[in-house]
């Protein structure tokens, strides 16, 4: 759809680049932007009372008043800048959901979480001794909402999108099935695998917390968003101290700041929120919409590419309506490595692993897949090459 | 490590699927278990998923020294085997490094280094690999020194 906007692809000229699930690739305005603050206006931000301070600051909140807007939210200061969809779900952990919950109480997640999302609550569960229950997902990778444990849990944390199957859950729907049995349970949902590629109304969802990361929507490495209601943000306390995150320190205490400061300790990564900025105008302008159908067209030509080859099995979703664009697969008698490197020596880069979700893969039965993931600047021949690789390791290993 | 690792890269000229490891993942050698091992150890491959177990029964006096009882430095290989699941480069190394390792005395293969063993294997090995390829030689060692 836009090969040419990415330096990258300029750069190797035969790359397939099919792991936009672990990163996007990134197009010129993005590091334009970054390059353009180092070189033009490099300061730090709410400190400085000279002109590129100024500028640096004001930068800034243009790109917390983009991504507000991007996905809906009610008001800017529900914005807030972290590291990445990681640190925002352990920051609700710690600073929302610790203080507030009890012994013996419940929380729930889904089999299907990325490590990010399931880890930091099991670990609360272990800590506080709570309750853990978890939504499994049946043969099509399509989660079974149960009502015993979602009218039970006092917070419920959920991905949008697998980065596994490509399951796209129908959140809305959950959201509004959990709130009509358990009017008090919070929602989280980890929207890193669907921000990137589909169009996100939090107000709509009327999910509490939704965090995604910017490297996987053509931002860098290094700047997430945590999305907070309101009301929830301003009552949970500081998850960092430290500069700029202060209202006024005494010796023997402080005051913090409102939102979204309160949570933004330190000098941040301003580069990073410019370039997300920049990459947040860059999708809009192709239209969430376009980008969505690009890569479903392109799910559904891999699907039907990849189900004409002996001895796979293909995991998730068939339907490419009801899932992003990502594959997983196996090939009989071949280990996912094995194949990711022999596509990884043409040039052909998909993942291999348990993809930071081994509770997933324990419900599946296997210890790994291999992974194809889209984004909007692959093509149909993309596919093409990736398939005639597939077709080379099955020679290499006579399976 | 990295030094060696590229001058094994220029010196074998092999990629990581030479015929010889594609043999040995498809038929390996001393695969299955040893029922009467003085002693096993099993290690998992987080990164890939792979398991291998390695089952080692000593011969206590190889050397045939007349010290009672003769010093476990010694003790050479008499029998290995090994089981498990893995990838094509952890599998051969599995079944190369027990067929090399047949005979030898604890002493030898103590010094057999990561180096050694990635010679053994001749091939390219990625950084993320290396852990593939040096499986069966971290258990083996584990044998090594737990007995």
């Amino acid at each position: 759809m836009k090969k040419k906007d990415f330096p990258i692809f300029q750069n190797n000229k035969d790359l397939v680049y099919l792991d936009s699930a672990a990163t996007s690739q990134k197009p010129q305005v993005v590091l334009d932007a970054m390059m353009d603050y180092y070189k033009n206006y490099n300061a730090n931000v709410r400190r400085g009372l000279y002109p590129i301070a100024e500028k640096a600051t004001a930068k800034v909140e243009e790109a917390r008043d983009k991504v507000s807007e991007f996905i809906n939210a009610e008001d800017p200061s529900e914005i807030i800048f972290v590291r990445n969809a990681t640190e925002a779900i352990n920051i609700v952990v710690e600073s929302y959901t610790y203080p507030s919950i009890k012994e013996g109480e419940e929380i729930a997640t889904t089999i299907m979480e990325h490590h990010s999302n399931f880890v930091p609550w099991q670990q609360l569960a272990i800590k506080k001794f709570l309750k853990f229950g978890y939504l499994d997902f049946d043969h099509n990778g399509n989660l079974f909402f149960v009502d015993e444990l979602i009218k039970k849990a006092k917070s419920l944390a959920i991905t949008h999108a697998s980065n596994v199957l490509g399951t796209i859950n129908p959140i809305k729907e959950i959201i509004r099935n959990a709130r009509k049995i358990n009017k008090d349970i919070v929602i989280l949902v980890d929207g890193a695998q669907s921000v990137p590629h589909m169009k996100v109304d939090v107000q709509d969802l009327d999910c509490d917390f939704f965090v995604f990361s910017g490297h996987k929507m053509m931002a860098s490495t290094g700047i997430g968003v945590l999305y907070g209601k309101k009301k929830l943000l301003s009552r949970m306390e500081p998850f960092l101290y430290g500069g700029q995150m202060i209202q006024e320190v005494a010796i023997d205490r402080s005051t913090f700041a409102d939102i979204p400061y309160r949570f933004e300790a330190g000098t941040l990564d301003i580069a990073g929120i410019i370039s997300l900025g920049v990459a947040v105008d860059y999708l809009e302008k192709l239209g969430m919409e376009a980008i969505r159908n690009h890569e479903k067209k392109l799910t559904r030509y891999c699907l039907d590419q990849m189900e004409k080859i002996e001895g796979i099995t293909l995991y998730g979703p068939k339907n490419a309506e009801e899932k992003g664009g990502i594959i997983a697969f196996n090939i009989e008698r071949i280990h996912p490595h094995d194949i990711a490197q022999v596509l990884g020596d043409r040039n052909i880069c998909i993942r291999a692993g348990h993809h930071c979700a081994m509770p997933l893969h324990t419900r599946l039965g296997v210890s790994a897949t291999c992974r194809v993931s889209f984004g909007i600047y692959n093509e149909t021949e993309d596919v093409d090459i990736l398939v005639k690789g597939i077709q080379k390791v099955k020679k290499i290993f006579k399976a | 490590m990295r030094n060696y690792i590229r001058c094994a890269m220029k010196r074998t000229m092999n990629s990581a699927y030479r015929d010889e490891i594609l043999e040995h993942y498809r038929e390996p050698l001393n695969y299955g278990k040893l029922l009467s091992c003085t002693v096993s150890s099993k290690q998992t491959n987080p990164f890939c998923g792979d398991e291998i177990e390695i089952y080692v029964k000593f011969d206590k006096n190889s050397l045939g020294v007349l010290a009672n009882p003769p010093p476990r430095w010694t003790w050479a290989i008499q029998e290995i085997a090994f089981t498990g699941k893995g990838c094509a480069i952890s599998i051969a190394g599995a079944s190369m490094l027990t067929e090399y390792a047949k005979g030898k005395t604890k002493k030898e293969l103590t010094k057999f280094s990561q180096e050694d063993m990635l010679r053994l294997l001749g091939i390219e090995v990625s950084e993320t690999r290396k852990k593939c390829a040096l499986l069966g030689w971290s258990i083996l060692q584990d044998c090594l020194s737990n007995n």
